[in-house]
């Protein structure tokens, strides 16, 4: 049992790093299969950071990011944020639709909109799906949310939710990459002290 | 002109004329803006939460986090660097909804409840409120320039708004 994050030892940090490791490598088949392409993921990240930290550590807090954001809630609670660059985002839905030149600037149309979030659906419940399938613990996934704007605005957002009582943020993070094409993102696990315990134990730590 | 001073989360930094405040991407956090006009002197608060009575161990620590305790705290400080406290007066930005999440939960409903706490809080010390650009869902970056209290707006794709 901890009591906070600083408590973690390097073994406990390794299981953490492996949650977020199967969790991101089933998410990146998801999206391999849907972009045709190999799609690697970069080694885990457990960071444990104040709120400027969280951000500083994903990137500039103005540029601007398509985000999708789950939550889940049951034996174990926390919110998956799946972050890529706008640019790349429309890149993506342009190569799976094609490109239309009635887009709006900065949003996208309704249909290529649906698409990010159908597609940052099935990364973000596949990423959870792993992970209830190495924990065995059940919990329910709500819907997805979506927004474009500034990545430290959407990043705030889950930030918030488990800032109540603690000034860090424990979250575990990876990015993805293909061989041909930019493809700034993240995939973000945020969960809070009690839940990181839940698994722990669940998983004989 | 000198580089802006930069506001993080849950942070609050004062100054005074002719400098500029900054805090980036506020999302459902509420930057406040407070400014004494006769001296120059202004500070800019990071809002995140509402109210430290959230917490479960009292309000000892992470006051800049709370409505109730970092708007307090920065009039203070800015009462010990010469501000006139009857002139303090106040704009405030943020709020919003980030992902149009329903309103009943936490994440949803915590934009407003700052937004509420923001306003409750400086009727509570007598501090008017000149400027508002609240709610909706988009984030905001501020630009609080202590040369003339005006506070800039901006956000992603939509034209600055100048308080």
């Amino acid at each position: 049992m901890i009591r906070s994050y600083e408590e973690l030892d390097e073994r406990q940090l390794d299981m953490l790093r492996e949650i977020g490791n199967i969790g991101a490598g089933n998410a990146a088949t998801s999206l391999s299969v849907l972009l045709d392409e190999g799609v690697h993921i970069s080694i885990p990240r457990v960071r444990i950071e104040d709120y400027g930290g969280v951000v500083g550590a994903i990137g500039d807090p103005e540029s601007l990011s398509v985000g999708i954001l789950i939550h889940f809630e049951g034996e174990v609670k926390g919110m998956v944020l799946f972050l890529i660059a706008f640019e790349d985002a429309k890149e993506i839905a342009h190569i799976l639709v094609g490109r239309r030149e009635d887009d709006e600037p900065v949003g996208l149309s309704e249909m290529k909109l649906s698409m990010i979030k159908e597609i940052g659906n099935i990364l973000t419940s596949a990423y959870l799906g792993s992970i209830g399938m190495l924990t065995d613990l059940r919990f329910e996934i709500s819907v997805p949310y979506a927004a474009i704007d500034m990545t430290g605005a959407l990043l705030a957002a889950p930030m918030v939710e488990f800032s109540v009582d603690d000034a860090h943020i424990l979250f575990i993070e990876e990015s993805f990459r293909t061989e041909t094409r930019s493809l700034r993102s993240h995939v973000i696990l945020f969960s809070d002290i009690a839940s990181i315990n839940v698994m722990m134990e669940r998983l004989g730590f | 002109m000198n580089e802006p001073i930069k506001v993080g989360i849950s942070d609050y930094k004062m100054s005074r004329s002719p400098d500029t405040l900054v805090t980036y991407a506020l999302g459902s956090c509420v930057g406040v803006s407070l400014y004494d006009p006769t001296t120059g002197i202004g500070g800019l608060s990071h809002i995140m939460l509402p109210t430290c009575s959230l917490r479960t161990d009292g309000c000892v620590d992470d006051r800049m986090k709370y409505a109730d305790t970092a708007i307090e705290d920065l009039v203070r400080d800015m009462v010990a660097a010469g501000a006139d406290r009857m002139g303090i007066r106040a704009k405030i930005a943020g709020g919003a909804n980030m992902f149009g999440v329903a309103f009943d939960s936490l994440m949803g409903s915590i934009g407003a409840r700052n937004i509420e706490a923001v306003r409750r809080e400086l009727a509570r010390l007598g501090i008017p409120v000149d400027g508002e650009d609240v709610g909706a869902d988009y984030g905001r970056t501020v630009f609080f320039s202590l040369g003339d209290g005006s506070v800039r707006v901006q956000t992603a794709g939509r034209q600055a708004n100048v308080l």
